[in-house]
């Protein structure tokens, strides 16, 4: 029987793992991750998992002992927030380029300087170039579902890349919602067996992992991981409609609500995405024309996809919890502003940077946005291209 | 071998594997050489300090002899040479140029 169980974020993300089970899990704790590995080392020593857990000294070694797990051929997870992330740098390429799967949660969580312990995105962003896939969750179900899912998805043969699946810190990962948690069997049949290839284990067959790679193969090598990249968007797709069968939540690149005849939208990553519906369910109450988009899957970006979704509208505006300093907008407005290029018609886009170090994103400022969006339309005309949204003058 | 040559991406393991165990040997790492160990059959004393420490396996050998050095892996870095007993000296560092 599946059960509604009332959890934290973390809590849920460690229950996704308890029914992984995955062969190692290397982990340094850091806020607002902690709680997933205490909970889990606590699943541990209960015996409720098979799991090999090594605690290191920092999380340039947790990422070091899940890439040699992997590489050796075990399922292995991970998790970490904000500055753990940016010590796992080095290794995040490696991992990628070395094609092992991994999952990895990525609480979310503002980086130093000056210190902070709260949601923004500035940690996963900023690696959104280090070739793992990156999907962005909502809530704790979300993030629950996006771990099992992602299990499948960086495991499928064409794809073998590391994941990222994120939520913002605190907001969720500390927040109690009610969780649907599956029965453990019916996550073990989902993900399946992990067949790895070119486990080290296998000593009938020896291979090198991370030989060195000159002008001669180095661009050949990128180029298979552009491809795999590719290959992620299909298995993410058909992973997501997989889970609707046996869930009932289906699940996308993104999700659109009030778009189909929507002139002025808003599109948002995680849990701002709850903020901004709410907004746009009062606008239509008052007749505006509103919609908003919560893009789930930032890697691979699903530009095609995306474009077809918004290029009807008048006017978009794009959130972002993190700030590319000296560019002109945030990183997801500037993909989002991108994809757009080549269609003939074309919405007005603007940036909207939010929420850095967990400043709060309440109704009244997603208001204000969509009140700039309706001044664009009626006067065709963008004032301003980039704006600090939650910041005191 | 010129790039043009070599296996494409969509022909190579993934991640830069190497899935053939040994496939070293095939390597021609003597193109990166620019000094040149030259053996004197005549001097060598046949105590394989070099075969010990040549970290290339470049040092050829047959019944505890020392036959020769195989210029295809040998990188040129002069270790044998250096090994060589002072008494000894069988063989000498050259620069590549000078064989062309």
């Amino acid at each position: 029987m599946r059960k509604k169980v009332a959890m934290t974020g973390n809590i849920a993300v460690a229950n996704a793992m308890r029914q992984i089970n995955p062969d190692v899990c290397a982990a340094y704790p850091i806020t607002p991750s902690t709680e997933i590995m205490q909970q889990f080392a606590t699943f541990k020593s209960n015996g409720k998992v098979d799991t090999e857990l090594v605690t290191v000294e920092s999380e340039h070694s947790a990422m070091s002992a899940c890439i040699g797990a992997a590489a050796a051929g075990g399922r292995v997870m991970t998790a970490t927030s904000a500055n753990g992330l940016a010590l796992m740098w080095e290794m995040l390429y490696i991992a990628s380029g070395n094609r092992v799967p991994i999952v990895m949660t990525v609480v979310n969580r503002a980086l130093s300087a000056p210190i902070n312990i709260h949601a923004d995105h500035s940690d996963s962003m900023g690696a959104r170039d280090s070739g793992w896939i990156q999907i962005y969750c909502e809530n704790a179900q979300e993030t629950y579902d996006s771990l099992i899912q992602a299990t499948r998805i960086s495991e499928a043969k064409n794809v073998r890349l590391p994941v990222m699946v994120c939520m913002d810190g605190f907001i969720i990962s500390h927040s109690i919602e009610n969780i649907e948690l599956f029965e453990d069997e019916e996550v073990k049949r989902f993900i399946g067996e992990y067949i790895p290839l070119y486990p080290l284990l296998d000593t009938k067959n020896p291979v090198t992992y991370g030989p060195l790679d000159l002008q001669d193969y180095y661009s050949e090598h990128k180029r298979q991981q552009d491809e795999a990249m590719f290959h992620a968007g299909d298995v993410i797709l058909r992973t997501g409609e997989a889970f609707e069968k046996f869930s009932g939540r289906g699940y996308g690149y993104f999700e659109t609500h009030c778009m189909e005849d929507a002139e002025i939208a808003v599109l948002a990553l995680g849990s701002a995405a709850g903020t901004v519906r709410t907004v746009v369910n009062e606008l239509r109450g008052k007749g505006v024309m509103a919609g908003s988009i919560k893009l789930r899957v930032f890697r691979p970006f699903p530009a095609k996809e995306l474009a077809d979704a918004i290029s009807h509208l008048k006017a978009l505006a794009v959130l972002d919890r993190c700030d590319s300093f000296g560019a002109f907008g945030g990183p997801v407005f500037s993909e989002v502003r991108s994809c757009l290029y080549d269609r003939p018609v074309r919405p007005h886009v603007t940036s909207y940077i939010y929420g850095l170090g967990g400043r709060d994103l309440g109704l009244d400022k997603v208001q204000e946005v969509f009140n700039d969006l309706k001044r664009i339309v009626d006067t065709g005309h963008v004032d301003k291209l980039a704006t600090f949204l939650t910041v005191r003058e | 071998m010129s790039l043009s040559e070599l296996k494409g991406w969509k022909n190579i393991p993934i991640g830069g594997v190497i899935n053939d165990a040994g496939n070293s040997e095939k390597y021609e790492t003597g193109s990166w050489r620019t000094f040149r160990p030259v053996w004197d059959p005549g001097k060598c004393i046949h105590c394989l300090q070099c075969w010990i420490y040549c970290p290339d396996s470049a040092i050829q050998v047959a019944d505890g002899k020392i036959t020769g050095i195989n210029l295809y892996h040998c990188k040129g870095c002069g270790l044998c040479a250096t090994e060589c007993p002072d008494k000894v000296k069988a063989i000498k560092m050259v620069e590549e140029a000078s064989f062309e």
